[in-house]
């Protein structure tokens, strides 16, 4: 399991889409992604800023809802956010959702 | 059962048409996450980790057959499928889209549920025994006083905006099956020595980072009292419950920081002021709703049929079944059956559409359209002609409902956790899976007996685990998840909160390490001993020495 990174080499901004609550990324032409391997990644907190303030302006524009920056690993072309909460906010319930009938 | 008159339905379609303008306003993106949030609070709405999130109210977890197809619906249509019933017995459903739930709310209405006072600092669902109305030992049904409370409760202007939430419960038996002394005020009827009946007071229960079990603070109240002095209990928590720190809010801390007596003394002072005023409700009214909870029409059902006694005989799974799932009922030749939501490997508390609607076709043919919900996260056909278990059991089995282990270690209760939950720091789903996979063997659990495990995902301890005879809390450790493990909780009227048994535990170790506590148990006990009296006797060392051994 990964661990929290302080001071992260890469990171991503999160947020809920506002009209049904979906997890998205922001992606570097300015929308917004349910894969988490678009997002845009910031590698400096120049950039990460910059990222940030694009979300926040999502947020004022009644687009997304509470966006916020993440850790990630980036691998190939695969984005991996780190951390456990954030990993099941990518992939979903780290459990079958239906209850076994 | 309780039936919407017009000014519960016109209250209820009002606001359904108020709340659809509101959510219509913020798509639209007139009104912002901070103007909405405190209206979608107001209907029982969350944001969650992958979605918004439903709370739907289940009145002191009594449901018709008519409502539990409505949740079914729901799930089915604007859900994935299903729904999770919760410890507070409300339905949860996980994955709703802000744009569908004015529909979903205007479907929901239609069967009399709402999502009204599930959260926000209000006050909260009044719950009760389950097996209120039919359980051999209670004195009367609570869930009368409950709807009194639910009506006067119901948008009350000055319990609004109280400094956090308020969860009330109400029993009426000598034994308490529904975590009364957790609540923040818990009410047990109980009779005087004149033989009249009235309530127990108790206030000041809650778990959470602050755990404490409810506090006596009138051993009887008459009946008529009841809303004069919950008034006058919650005028003091108004005015004096702490508003600047989110942690100290409850209930639970003011009588806690003032102390029983004066608390007391206040609440008794303040009640002076409102005693035998408009508030209290009259005999008439009493009677009126009364008759809304009146028995079923019962016949002269057989106690036991040729076809019960031959199946019970030579059927294992159906005798196992009625030992933990099948309880006593007050009218004979009925008995009482639990349906499990905890089969193994299974999510505890969720259901799926086609079972909702099927369990609401068995209550509609066995059980008076009748179905319950307890805080254990599973639900209960309350009045089952024992000569109709045998047919009862082969559906609830085919649907996968039947697991025979009500009270037993498999019976799990569990909050959602951090697989959906945002304010969780681990998962809890995936240990109670895990477990119950261990528990398939039901020689075993049934060897074991009662085991009451409790797991939260963090300190809110929405899943009890203060109160589980094996307690479990998740918590983050620096990205990583751990569970912290507390022995010896009860949640019955002599309760007790459970005490840590040591540092947390690893995610990869806490299965073993239950698996092993539950050894330790076996090797110990005495002829008949459950679980918590075989720890009650031998204490937290041998189940700490063997956990925190040196590998």
């Amino acid at each position: 399991m990964a661990k929290v990174v302080k001071n992260p080499a890469a990171q991503i901004v999160t947020a809920n889409r506002l009209r049904d609550g979906a997890v998205v990324y922001l992606v570097a032409d300015g929308s917004w992604s349910t894969n988490v391997s678009e997002g845009a990644v910031a590698r400096d907190a120049v950039t990460a800023e910059r990222l940030m303030a694009a979300g926040n302006q999502a947020a004022a524009d009644q687009v997304v809802v509470g966006p916020y920056l993440i850790a990630v690993a980036v691998k190939d072309d695969r984005v991996e956010p780190l951390g456990t909460r954030e990993r099941i906010r990518a992939l979903g319930p780290s459990v079958s959702e239906r209850p076994a009938a | 059962m309780y039936s919407y008159d017009e000014y519960d339905q016109k209250l209820l379609d009002q606001r359904v048409a108020q709340f659809r303008d509101q959510v219509r306003r913020r798509i639209a993106g007139e009104l912002t996450e901070e103007q909405f949030r405190p209206l979608r609070l107001r209907n029982g709405l969350y944001l969650q980790l992958h979605a918004y999130m439903l709370r739907v109210s289940v009145p002191y977890g009594t449901l018709s057959s008519r409502q539990l197809r409505g949740l079914g619906h729901v799930a089915r249509h604007y859900d994935r499928g299903f729904g999770h019933f919760t410890t507070r017995t409300n339905m949860q459903f996980h994955w709703m889209k802000l744009e569908h739930v004015p529909d979903a709310l205007a479907d929901l209405a239609k069967v009399q549920l709402h999502g009204i006072q599930t959260s926000g600092n209000s006050l909260r669902n009044v719950t009760a025994d389950h097996l209120a109305g039919v359980a051999p030992d209670e004195i009367e049904d609570p869930r009368i006083w409950c709807e009194i409370i639910r009506q006067w409760g119901a948008l009350h202007p000055e319990f609004s905006y109280l400094p956090r939430k308020f969860k009330i419960c109400i029993i009426a038996a000598p034994h308490d099956r529904a975590a009364l002394r957790i609540h923040d005020l818990a009410l047990r009827l109980h009779r005087n020595e004149a033989g009249e009946t009235g309530f127990e007071v108790m206030v000041g229960g809650g778990l959470g980072r602050t755990p404490f079990l409810a506090k006596t603070i009138r051993e009887f109240l008459p009946k008529r009292h009841l809303l004069s002095y919950l008034e006058a209990v919650l005028r003091v928590y108004n005015q004096l419950g702490r508003r600047d720190n989110l942690w100290k809010a409850r209930i639970k801390i003011l009588v806690h920081e003032l102390g029983v007596q004066k608390f007391t003394e206040l609440v008794e002072a303040e009640w002076q002021d409102v005693k035998d005023g408009p508030v209290e409700v009259s005999e008439a009214e009493v009677a009126r709703i009364a008759a809304q909870f009146s028995p079923p029409n019962y016949e002269d059902a057989p106690t036991f049929t040729r076809e019960f006694d031959e199946l019970r005989l030579n059927d294992l799974g159906f005798a196992r079944w009625l030992r933990t799932n099948v309880g006593g009922h007050k009218q004979p030749g009925y008995a009482i059956v639990t349906v499990s939501l905890k089969p193994p490997g299974g999510t505890p508390g969720d259901i799926t559409a086609e079972q909702m609607d099927a369990v609401a076709d068995l209550a509609d043919r066995y059980s008076f359209s009748e179905i319950r919900v307890t805080h254990a996260q599973n639900l209960v056909l309350p009045h089952v002609r024992r000569a109709d278990l045998p047919v009862v059991w082969r559906a609830l089995a085919a649907l996968g409902l039947a697991t025979p282990n009500i009270g037993l270690a498999s019976d799990i209760i569990c909050c959602p956790g951090l697989d959906y939950c945002s304010l969780a720091n681990a998962r809890s789903i995936p240990i109670a899976r895990r477990l119950t996979e261990r528990f398939d063997d039901l020689s075993r659990l049934h060897d074991l007996g009662e085991l009451k495990i409790k797991i939260s995902g963090c300190i809110n301890a929405c899943g009890h685990h203060h109160v589980g005879h094996i307690g479990i809390l998740g918590v983050d450790k620096n990205g990583e998840e751990y569970y912290q493990v507390t022995l010896g909780g009860s949640e019955d009227l002599n309760g007790a909160l459970g005490t840590i048994l040591g540092p947390a535990i690893h995610a990869d170790r806490i299965v073993e390490a239950v698996e092993t506590l539950i050894e330790i148990y076996v090797a110990l006990r005495r002829d008949g001993e459950r679980f918590l009296d075989t720890y009650r006797r031998v204490g937290l060392a041998p189940f700490k020495e063997r956990i925190y051994a040196p590998a």
